[in-house]
């Protein structure tokens, strides 16, 4: 049972909502935040400890409040808000690391909840059309916060095996969307004209914040052992996706990619890495059926819904809008439907 | 510019023709759902109105006697901003206020929706829209025959679907949207006109439930896996959907990979074929691979190894019947004769055929030959009945490996005897 919960990287969106949603929970007695830079929301009653996980301060906050849960959230997805690639790697890793010691140090912590992704799988034209848990890579991701995320992984089961009496649950999430969330992806997807791979349109797959967020209180407040893939249902392919949000597509050859990203970061647009060309290549989409089963989890929004609702809200860009499409549509076919009865009639 | 006077001044005779009811009609529907917003029309920049820009500057600014009053344009100010303008957020969001004066009366962009959330448009959009009709009208009344309003509203809404993204891609990437109404239909003349394919036995196939069809593979281009696919979906009483599992290279080349994805393919792996056999799908394998598919002509109809048989038991894991099929026909195609392996290898492809067109005739080499195809499928072999755990004995999947490959080969060559030529 969740009493003293520590949260990690609460200072970014997901953490901040977290500890929040977190403090309004009954059980909950404290919430304990902790990141390396002052928060941009209010915590409301979390106390919030700055201080870096990647030094051991954290093992003295850990022991002096007695924290019987932690909330592992800070294995970031974005270099620059990390303050570039070196540091966000250390970040990710080096801080997971120290925060395992610290956990394997204390003797309270009895839970450990950690926020993993589903860049784990990998990506690439050998993929099944659904990973589900068990599976791994068909090819290992090679840098970034894929490779980042498959190294926590990795230092996240040791300290499973060594502190077996510590429940783990290691949730992996789709691609997180929602009106407020910055990430690579949506600020690419935010762009009026978006660049694509030539001749390949993949998969993807979206999860809301709010699902996200409720995902990990769940995992949270009860007991969930296991890992499992967080996603909306169903899928949307990547031209769908800009066709839905009226952005024009432009595609440009895959050699090209790297280079065309790379001119996107440069200009600050969005903070596009690597391996978001091979996401945006060969897609990638995961199976929830445990998430339903074991987690007891039933996300409000699809795949598509938590598009719409990221969409609604970054509606600036458009180009292309649906509401003109069916308008046209509707004066030609009205048009088209009227000569028809005329032609009948004379 | 002459394209565009002349459009223009056909519109005017039209009009002059046929004033009213059009009008009317579409316009009262247009405006009705957004009147809040209708003083801002007139006032968005002429921007990109790319299927009108040829007639909007013929259009009188004055609004024709004909058209109702409540159609006329509201003058626009400054302070005419709809409520709705405050729902576009972002860069975008203070420019119908700036623009308001700015923008000539009677303008409007079909196009631009960035800042106008579903603007009206006034009588001008019903008017260019209708020139535009009037002309599509003519030209699909003469070619989609006597039923074409219909068709041609079937397509318009086909087209508003594909440019809006509102269609449903399973979880595989199957967009049903696209295959039945583009894929299949573009494959059809190529399976009843050039290869006259004959079906036999298609209700080997079960009306429900999933099965694993297993079939010959040949002819250089796998279109033998896409002429099954038509073979099951046309003339099966249940119009079943095949989902050919496809070898990872396919998957990896641009433009291939994704239409295969799309018209229901899905990676040959255990994984897909058991995920897709457990939802009830037809399945259809062609085990022999760029082995059976790359063969020389002198081997033709004669069946390659069967892969790993890792077919056979993702149908035991799931208990589907495996329905064996024989295609005659496919070898001769693209017959080949040689095989560019240096460049092949090169190019990260398995093969490059030398065939009697290709690469001499160049594109016109890609041509494939008309024979006559006949697909037959054989009596399913069932698996249910195995008992479990059968998937884990490797004798046994060997056992109904061969079983297949020999059911398939002895149809292959019944089929071949009875061929009086390869073209008729």
């Amino acid at each position: 049972m969740a009493r003293v919960v520590l949260v990690t990287g609460v200072s970014r969106d997901l953490g901040g909502r977290f500890a929040r949603i977190l403090q309004a929970e009954p059980t909950v007695e404290r919430v304990i935040g902790i990141d390396v830079i002052p928060p941009t929301l209010d915590l409301g009653r979390t106390e919030f400890v700055r201080a870096d996980i990647r030094n051991p301060v954290i093992a003295r906050v850990m022991s002096q409040a007695d924290v019987d849960t932690v909330v592992h959230m800070n294995v970031i997805a974005t270099p620059l808000s990390a303050g570039g690639r070196a540091s966000m790697k250390e970040i990710n890793v080096i801080g997971t690391m120290q925060l395992l010691a610290a956990c394997q140090k204390s003797p309270t912590v009895s839970k450990l909840v950690v926020k993993s992704s589903t860049t784990v799988y990998g990506t690439s034209s050998r993929d099944p059309a659904m990973f589900t848990e068990d599976m791994s890579a068909r090819r290992l991701p090679s840098g970034g916060f894929a490779k980042d995320s498959v190294e926590v992984e990795g230092y996240v089961r040791g300290f499973a095996r060594r502190r077996p009496d510590v429940t783990l649950t290691m949730l992996r999430f789709a691609n997180v969307v929602g009106p407020q969330l910055r990430t690579a992806l949506t600020d690419f997807l935010a762009m009026p004209v978006v660049p694509t791979p030539l001749g390949f349109d993949p998969r993807l797959q979206f999860v809301h914040a709010d699902d996200a967020l409720e995902a990990i209180r769940l995992a949270t407040v009860a007991e969930h052992p296991g890992t499992f893939n967080v996603a909306g249902d169903g899928v949307v392919t990547l031209s769908q996706a800009l066709r839905r949000a009226g952005r024009l597509a432009l595609p440009v050859p895959r050699s090209l990619g790297a280079w065309v990203g790379q001119a996107v970061r440069r200009a600050g647009v969005a903070d596009f890495s690597p391996e978001q060309l091979d996401l945006l290549t060969f897609g990638r989409v995961v199976d929830t059926t445990l998430m339903r089963t074991s987690l007891g989890f039933d996300p409000k929004f699809t795949t598509a819904g938590a598009l719409e609702d990221f969409l609604q809200a970054r509606r600036g860009a458009t180009v292309l809008h649906p509401e003109r499409v069916e308008q046209v549509e509707r004066v030609l076919s009205g048009a088209f439907a009227a000569a028809a009865g005329r032609s009948r009639v004379g | 510019m002459s394209a565009a006077a002349d459009r223009a001044s056909g519109e005017r005779e039209r009009r002059r023709r046929r004033p009213t009811p059009l009008i009317s009609e579409v316009g009262q529907a247009e405006l009705e759902p957004h009147s809040s917003a209708a003083a801002v029309a007139p006032s968005v920049p002429p921007s990109v109105p790319r299927s009108s820009a040829a007639v909007t500057p013929s259009v009188p600014p004055s609004v024709p006697p004909s058209v109702p009053p409540r159609l006329r344009p509201v003058p626009s100010g400054p302070g005419a901003v709809p409520a709705g303008a405050g729902r576009s957020a972002g860069r975008k969001s203070g420019r119908p206020a700036e623009a308001g004066p700015v923008g000539p009366p009677g303008s409007f962009a079909v196009l631009d929706g960035g800042s106008q959330p579903a603007g009206p448009d006034g009588p001008d959009l019903v008017e260019a829209g209708e020139a535009i009709a009037a002309l599509l009208a003519r030209l699909a009344s003469s070619s989609l025959g006597p039923d074409w309003d219909t068709r041609a509203a079937e397509m318009l809404a086909f087209l508003r679907r594909r440019l809006t993204g509102q269609y449903e891609v399973d979880d595989f990437g199957y967009d049903a949207d696209l295959a039945q109404h583009v894929l299949l239909a573009l494959g059809r003349p190529l399976y009843r006109s050039w290869f006259r394919v004959e079906v036999r036995g298609v209700t080997n196939v079960p009306a429900e439930g999933g099965a694993l069809v297993v079939a010959n593979h040949s002819g250089t281009l796998p279109l033998d896996a896409f002429m099954t696919q038509l073979a099951v979906h046309d003339e099966h009483p249940e119009h079943r959907l095949l989902r050919p599992l496809g070898a990872d290279l396919l998957f990896q080349t641009p433009f291939l990979g994704e239409v295969a994805r799309k018209g229901g393919s899905t990676l040959a792996c255990n994984e897909d074929a058991e995920r897709l056999l457990a939802r009830g799908e037809v399945v259809g394998v062609w085990p022999e691979g760029f082995k059976g598919l790359g063969k020389p002509f002198v081997e033709r109809y004669k069946l390659q190894r069967f892969g790993r048989g890792g077919f056979v038991s993702a149908a035991l894991r799931t208990g589907v019947p495996i329905v064996p099929a024989a295609i005659v026909g496919a070898e001769e195609i693209y017959p080949m004769i040689g095989n560019l392996k240096t460049l092949a290898r090169l190019l990260g492809l398995p093969y490059l055929p030398v065939t009697p067109l290709f690469p001499w005739l160049g594109v016109l080499g890609l041509v494939p030959l008309p024979s006559k195809w006949v697909i037959e499928f054989a009596e399913p072999i069932p698996t249910h009945d195995l008992p479990d755990g059968a998937a884990e004995d490797p004798m046994l999947v060997f056992d109904l490996t061969d079983r297949v490959r020999e059911t398939i080969q002895h149809t292959l060559y019944s089929l071949l005897m009875a061929r009086r030529s390869v073209f008729f």
